[in-house]
């Protein structure tokens, strides 16, 4: 148990790219950290630089009070379930787990003990004397977690451990590892490139982009205040409606629709409006409201999503499932839901209009989240 | 699935007939006597002089010297296979571990010489061979015979690309573990490589128990023939009148063929096993 300082980190690679770049983060001990973006954003090198498997190239990496910098892996206390699992094929379930220990001089006994005591908590224990190659896929990445847990390390370090699982298994093996890392308290790295499984697990999540921290956040904060308009449209699903938008004082026009923002003003001229589709709804009588062409419907059972377009700019819309629908609907949101964005820089402006005091329970936002997923 | 059919039988019934008739011929005539060969020519029925002749061949002490059996030269010819087996896997593995995971300068230009230096037959580096052999003074030792001929490029080859297409998380989740380069060798690319191990096996030990040339060049003392030079110098005693002993060869070169069809058979179960075992 520790915590893990990342201190300023670079990795440049000869040839001068750069992957990641001056990155901070600093983890308190016990905290489930996940570290989200699309391919090829530097989130696996990153985790690879704690786990010291790459080289840093710039900053500090401190685990505990300790700076591993030039530590070797195996002595920096911590440990990694990866990908494809890469469980030593030759060996015995209860050998792969019992490697790491029985490499340290751990005696016998206590070897035994701490890989039973594993295999207890992964159900693991009618498995112990197959080879990987007799186990499903679900049941591997069990075993590759087993392996870290038996070290009892001061982290762990997942890299996109749930991502050779079909949809199903994923679902459950998040709720066994967001289960596990609570009961064990051992502070942890998670990577993904999957939104969701970031939010689900994330006691704070840390969304990169080119190498860089876009923000960080408790998943709830990122999801209700993206720091910029990469974020807006990386974390939901569907991804936030941006369309670009004029505002004059305190009215938007975003296309042919208008929008009163009671006093509020952030800015003015043009910049980018950030709609959730899942804020949208059916106008009522009397209300503000704008006309969505639609394009057309995906059907999700618990939702409708409806694509189409506001003026000249896409736009999708999650609407309850029993939704009439036409050519064009009405739709209103209420305007706290805004959020802007520079249209340069992609930054966030202001922290959006302050909501209305009435409906405080739904501005938590926790039975939307559900209902979207 | 195919479904078997009489002309598919037809064809394997004459691949094995093929295959199988010289064997045959071998073995029968290898047990009639020397002079029933020498008047009739090969045989295709038994005759009844397996026992003796077979008996003759391993135990008698013949040669120059008399003093060499065929139990002897069986024994060489086995030391030699099994020596160049061994040898070359342990030394072609070493090889590609040090290509295929240590990041030194100019590693694949190494590998590169190395393979193409030694693309080139024995038969062509023959007589530095001997001479640098000599010079050491190790004419008629089984290291003589055996130490030139291992480094193997063949074998250095395809252990190396076993080694890459072993997955990079296994090195990493061993370094985790606390395995160093040494342990990750013993513990994991040797178990992994099993199969590749037994396939080289087999390749090695044939061409090593078929050598013929090295041997003749490096032994002089009869007691290091193999069984190779063994059915030759039965068939060079052209004495006044005498026949040679074609019984003797026969049976020679029935027991030359035993061993390493054996090690066929033997390692041929771990070969396929191997390849029909899927997920390394």
């Amino acid at each position: 148990m520790a915590t893990i300082d990342i201190n300023q980190v670079s990795k440049i690679y000869t040839g001068g790219v750069t992957a990641v770049r001056s990155v901070d983060i600093n983890i308190a001990d016990g905290e489930f950290i996940v570290l989200v973006g699309p391919s090829g954003c530097g989130k696996s090198t990153l985790l690879r630089m704690v786990a010291g498997l790459e080289v840093i190239s710039q900053g500090a990496v401190r685990i505990g009070d300790r700076v591993v910098n030039d530590v070797d892996p195996a002595d920096r206390d911590i440990a990694m379930v990866f990908q494809n699992y890469a469980l030593y094929p030759h060996m015995t379930v209860y050998e792969n787990l019992a490697y790491g220990l029985k490499n340290r001089g751990t005696p016998k006994a206590e070897i035994a003990e701490r890989v039973a005591e594993a295999a207890r908590m992964l159900q693991l224990e009618p498995y112990l004397e197959r080879r990987p190659r007799a186990l499903s896929g679900g049941q591997r990445q069990r075993v590759a977690m087993g392996r870290a847990i038996v070290r009892k390390p001061a982290a762990f370090l997942f890299d996109e451990p749930l991502s050779n699982l079909d949809a199903k298994l994923r679902v459950s093996m998040r709720g066994e590892i967001k289960r596990l890392q609570r009961r064990l308290g051992t502070t942890s790295i998670y990577v993904t490139h999957d939104q969701l499984e970031a939010m689900t697990l994330a006691d704070r999540l840390v969304v990169l982009n080119g190498g860089q921290i876009e923000q960080i956040g408790a998943p709830l904060e990122v999801y209700h205040t993206p720091a910029s308009t990469f974020v807006a449209s990386f974390i939901g699903s569907p991804a936030m409606n941006l369309v670009k938008g004029d505002l004059h004082g305190d009215r938007l026009a975003i296309g042919p629709a208008m929008f009163e923002l009671g006093g509020y003003a952030p800015a003015s001229g043009p910049l980018t409006v950030g709609l959730r589709a899942e804020d949208l709804r059916i106008a009522r009588e009397g209300e503000v409201s704008f006309a969505l062409r639609v394009d057309y419907v995906e059907e999700l059972g618990s939702q409708r999503l409806v694509h189409g377009t506001l003026g000249d700019q896409p736009l999708t819309a999650a609407l309850p499932p029993e939704t009439a629908l036409g050519d064009a609907i009405n739709l209103a949101i209420p305007p706290d839901r805004l959020h802007f964005f520079a249209n340069e820089t992609g930054k966030r402006i202001g922290n959006g209009l302050p909501a209305p005091t009435t409906p405080a329970a739904e501005r938590l936002g926790a039975g939307r989240l559900v209902a979207h997923r | 699935m195919h479904k078997t059919r009489f002309f598919d039988h037809l064809i394997l019934i004459c691949g094995v007939l093929f295959l199988m008739t010289p064997v045959v011929v071998a073995f029968m005539t290898s047990t009639h006597t020397a002079a029933e060969i020498h008047s009739k020519g090969l045989m295709l029925s038994p005759g009844g002089h397996f026992a003796e002749t077979y008996t003759t061949v391993l135990t008698r002490q013949g040669g120059f010297t008399g003093q060499v059996t065929g139990a002897r030269m069986v024994m060489n010819s086995f030391i030699l296979g099994v020596g160049f087996a061994a040898g070359k896997i342990i030394l072609s593995m070493l090889a590609a571990y040090a290509i295929v995971y240590f990041r030194f300068r100019m590693a694949n230009l190494a590998f590169w010489i190395i393979f193409t230096t030694l693309l080139l037959p024995l038969e062509v580096r023959i007589m530095p061979s001997y001479q640098v052999m000599t010079q050491l003074g190790l004419i008629n030792t089984y290291t003589g015979l055996i130490v030139p001929l291992l480094a193997s490029a063949t074998g250095t080859f395809y252990f190396r690309q076993f080694f890459k297409s072993v997955p990079d998380e296994l090195l990493e989740a061993a370094r985790i573990d606390g395995a160093g380069p040494f342990k990750f060798f013993i513990d994991v690319l040797v178990p992994l490589s099993r199969t590749m191990m037994a396939a080289i096996f087999i390749i090695m030990f044939v061409y090593g128990w078929n050598q013929y040339l090295w041997p003749m060049l490096m032994t002089t003392d009869e007691s290091f023939f193999t069984l190779m030079r063994g059915i030759k110098s039965i068939l060079q005693v052209w004495i006044g009148s005498q026949i040679p002993d074609y019984n003797e060869a026969f049976a020679l070169a029935v027991l030359a063929m035993l061993p390493p069809v054996l090690i066929v058979v033997i390692f041929q179960r771990w070969f396929i096993k191997g390849l029909t075992e899927s997920d390394k």
